[in-house]
């Protein structure tokens, strides 16, 4: 029995891969299994390759696998671009439809199945992932009832037909696949799961569902890859609790907007990626100098310009912490799993009201859109902090402005939202007064400027440093941010059962820098790895900056739009070590 | 009740003397006393410039922000509170160059705000530059052999995009200017005023005398009908811009906020932001 299964299903853009794999996914999260599945697409939408990749194990999975067990194909390019990951153990099933071939140095036997025949036969060749399902199942021998509540459950609305249909074409896949391979059927077969129910999402769902439960109430955006499903949850869910989405002309007005709802009371963010981000720098700036709230989602992708839209890169890094004209407080925090992707937006919406600042949380492709299986969150985990909000003025009818900048030892000023009497106060981007008139006094721009930047050391973010360092004298500290997390704390498994002793931080809060707890790491280990999705290094450079330590750090580097995987990336660490 | 006295703050205008940004400042006052707002219930919302400094000079909630970005922070604080009035404001340059996009998208969209731009025909506070609104072979620092662009032309734009108020007024004529204000205000949806509010430094050709020339009133048309969208765009046309009063409003449509599914009855910061356990089982169950 395997005690992990690595599964892929490939073809055209736009003839159901998707769902192929979320069918597939669906049954096995049911029963129990842990799974992280990650989609190779373009950006187009029909035609061009795609594949849906699922690592299945029934303990938690925390990377995606090296290797492939079972690779479906609905044309001949899934096994062209995809069979080098397969192993002699592992097995292609190809629509018979193509006529597929098997590249000579393919090290897995080919079974052309006939698909589409099949189920074009039971009505509509649209079944044939249904086909290819049933396969699947006698390999890993599944019995058929773990799809009945999936089936029931997306077919279920269509008819009885519809769904006794696709039952059928799951059968006549599994019968198909057994009358050729015989006794081989169930060699596939995964040791026992829990058969415990866990959330299976994305992380751009995680994300939304914490913006919802931390209270946000609007939301302005512009569609993007990878980051338009956090809007997309959005839409679905802010009408059920009277919130609002607008879907904006560009992203300025998307920043700008959601900085008009924080200034009004309203916990607003935006979400976007790359190109998106370049073009709120100036409202990041707005919301630093005026000291309004705002939260805003970078999920990151391959760039720079138009780059690499549906690929994995960690390259945004240097214009969060930096692309902002001016000096503004800033707080720029980076989950790396799907729980911190939950609660650290929670924190981050704490974060900009009690400091009154913006907050990036910035993901990666791989991590807002790898879907995996994640435990329940606690809702005895929510927690809403304000901050310094004045709900009434004493004197209602004072005719003097209200000190909304109103120099604090924190930094923190008391805010009020328009409509309050006696709260009247101006706003403004220019350098300002405790009331917000414009003033550029050299002494009032010392001291707002420094009350500004001394909110930064009123940060209070829960772990900021994910921290796996078991040894007192490493060998090595492997770092990163993200999505590498699941990757690399294989590799540290890897390489500790070698006898090598491998240290691992993740950071989690960039900005500010947590450089005293990064600082005892390094001092701990030998040597540093700072292990990065891009080409220059920036979480590396952010550290020599913050930290030092230059004569010990190295870098591995990789920005081909492919995640690291963890055997690749053990090597990768070995010829550094 | 506030009088228009209660919207005067202590601050005092940078513009320079004969600015026409002065009028419409003092009908912006006006209007909003006219209507019965309190100066707590109103927030003026501008953009860069020389105009964009009026969000200082009121005394209501006044946000100041970046340029050409006063109409998306104007709706975001709208959809916000719902309760709040909010207005909009800032130059031509502001809202017809650098801010086009959002003034049409905002102009479209329709959510109950009130947008008053001051309309010079030139950039004033960068010293005296070509804006979308110059006329061509209009001579400026940066068009010295004239502009070789045609002019914007507003009216148009807004009522091609689907407004449902559009006005336009003139910055010496206060009364007429207030009027429109108040008409905006009530106006149940997105309400854009073009004001003609002349640069008495850097704009020697549209002077106050230019335009007390060129102006038609639309009330002296005899016969105009504002409701009536397609006499709107051709008297529009047919004065080339040159026209004050109401020129068009659509009663019939709802605004953006009144359409939303689901949206809420309070204003958004009335409502108990957090979810009930319930609620965070459901969302959480449609994961499972």
């Amino acid at each position: 029995m395997l005690h992990q299964l690595s599964w892929k299903v490939g073809g055209q853009q736009g003839e159901g891969i998707e769902s192929t794999g979320e069918i597939f996914s669906m049954a096995m999260n049911r029963l129990g299994y842990f799974l992280y599945g990650y989609r190779h697409f373009s950006s187009r939408i029909k035609g061009g390759h795609t594949n849906n990749k699922i690592t299945v194990r029934p303990t938690e999975v925390r990377a995606i696998a090296d290797d492939l067990d079972i690779l479906v194909a609905f044309d001949q390019e899934t096994i062209d671009v995809n069979y080098k990951e397969l192993t002699p153990g592992s097995i292609i099933l190809a629509d018979a439809k193509f006529n597929p071939t098997n590249p000579e140095d393919c090290v897995a036997p080919l079974y052309a199945v006939p698909f589409t025949e099949i189920a074009a036969e039971l009505g509509t060749s649209l079944m044939k992932n249904m086909v290819a399902i049933g396969a699947t199942a006698a390999l890993l021998n599944l019995d058929e009832a773990v799809f009945q509540s999936v089936v029931d459950e997306i077919f279920g609305r269509k008819g009885e037909e519809v769904v006794a249909k696709n039952i059928e074409a799951i059968e006549r896949g599994r019968q198909a696949i057994t009358e050729q391979i015989g006794d081989r059927v169930g060699t596939w077969e995964i040791a026992p799961a829990d058969g415990k129910r866990r959330m299976f999402m994305i992380g751009n769902d995680a994300a939304a569902l914490g913006a919802l439960a931390a209270g946000s109430r609007f939301m302005a955006a512009y569609p993007i890859t990878p980051a338009s499903e956090i809007m997309e949850y959005m839409i679905k869910k802010l009408p059920l609790v009277g919130g609002a989405v607008i879907q904006t002309e560009d992203e300025i007005a998307a920043a700008t907007m959601a900085i008009g709802a924080n200034y009004g009371g309203v916990r607003a963010f935006t979400a976007s990626a790359g190109p998106g981000l370049s073009l709120m720098m100036e409202a990041i700036g707005l919301s630093g100098m005026t000291e309004q709230p705002l939260v805003i989602f970078d999920t990151q992708r391959g760039g720079p310009s138009t780059g690499l839209p549906t690929k994995q890169e960690q390259s945004d890094l240097m214009a969060m912490l930096y692309g902002t004209h001016g000096e503004i407080p800033k707080v720029v925090i980076a989950p790396s799993t799907m729980e911190e992707a939950f609660y650290d937006t929670i924190q981050a919406f704490n974060i900009a009201e009690e400091l009154q600042l913006p907050v990036i949380v910035m993901t990666d492709l791989q991590l807002a859109l790898g879907k995996q299986s994640v435990e329940p969150f606690d809702y005895s985990k929510i927690e809403i902090r304000r901050g310094k909000i004045v709900d009434s003025v004493e004197d209602e009818e004072t005719k003097e402005y209200f000190k909304r900048y109103e120099v604090t030892e924190d930094g923190v000023s008391p805010r009020v939202f328009p409509g309050l009497k006696g709260g009247i106060h101006h706003v403004t981007g220019v350098e300002h007064d405790e009331t917000g008139k414009p003033s550029e006094a050299p002494g009032n721009r010392r001291n707002q400027m420094d009350k500004r930047m001394r909110k930064l050391q009123q940060v209070r973010f829960e772990n900021p440093v994910y921290v796996n360092a078991p040894h007192e004298d490493a060998d090595v500290l492997l770092v990163g941010f993200n999505s590498t997390r699941g990757a690399l704390e294989e590799v540290q498994e890897n390489l500790n059962a070698e006898g090598v002793k491998v240290n691992h931080a993740h950071i989690k809060l960039i900005h500010p820098f947590p450089s005293e707890e990064m600082s005892a790491l390094m001092d701990q280990a030998k040597k540093v790895i700072v292990v990065e999705n891009n080409a220059t290094g920036q979480l590396a450079n952010v550290m020599k900056m913050n930290i030092g330590g230059h004569a010990k750090t190295k870098s591995i580097l990789k920005y081909d739009g492919t995640p690291f995987l963890p055997r690749e990336l053990t090597n990768l660490v070995k010829e550094e070590i | 009740m506030a009088t228009f006295k209660d919207f005067r703050n202590s601050v005092k205008p940078n513009w320079c003397p004969g600015c026409g940004d002065f009028s419409v400042q003092a009908a912006i006052q006006r209007a909003a006393a006219n209507v019965g707002y309190e100066p707590s219930e109103l927030a003026i919302i501008s953009g860069i410039g020389c105009s964009g400094r009026i969000s200082g000079y009121i005394n209501s909630y006044g946000f100041h922000g970046i340029h050409g970005r006063a109409l998306p922070i104007a709706q975001g604080l709208k959809m916000a509170n719902k309760d709040l009035k909010v207005i909009a404001s800032g130059g031509d340059g502001d809202g017809f160059a650098i801010g086009m996009g959002h003034t049409i998208h905002a102009i479209r969209r329709n959510i109950d705000i009130t947008y008053v731009v001051m309309d010079n025909q030139i950039y004033g506070l960068t010293k005296g530059q070509t804006s979308p609104r110059s006329a061509a072979g209009f001579i400026t620092k940066s068009t010295p052999g004239g502009a070789i662009e045609p002019s914007l032309k507003p009216l148009e734009v807004a009522l091609t995009a689907g407004a449902t108020f559009v006005a336009q007024g003139f910055s010496t004529d206060i009364k007429e200017l207030t009027a429109m204000i108040e008409a905006g205000l009530n106006h149940k949806g997105f309400s854009f005023i073009n004001v003609f509010s002349p640069c008495v430094t850097y704009n020697k050709v549209n002077t106050y005398d230019w335009f007390k020339e060129n102006l038609t009133k639309l009330a002296d048309i005899e016969g105009y009908d504002s409701s009536n969208r397609e006499m709107a765009m051709q008297t529009v046309m047919r004065h080339e811009g040159l026209v004050t009063g109401v020129i068009y409003q659509d009663t019939e449509t709802t605004s953006y906020q009144d359409k939303i599914k689901g949206y809420s009855e309070l204003p958004l910061t009335d409502i108990d932001i957090s979810l009930s356990e319930d609620q965070f089982d459901q969302l959480i169950k449609e994961f499972m």
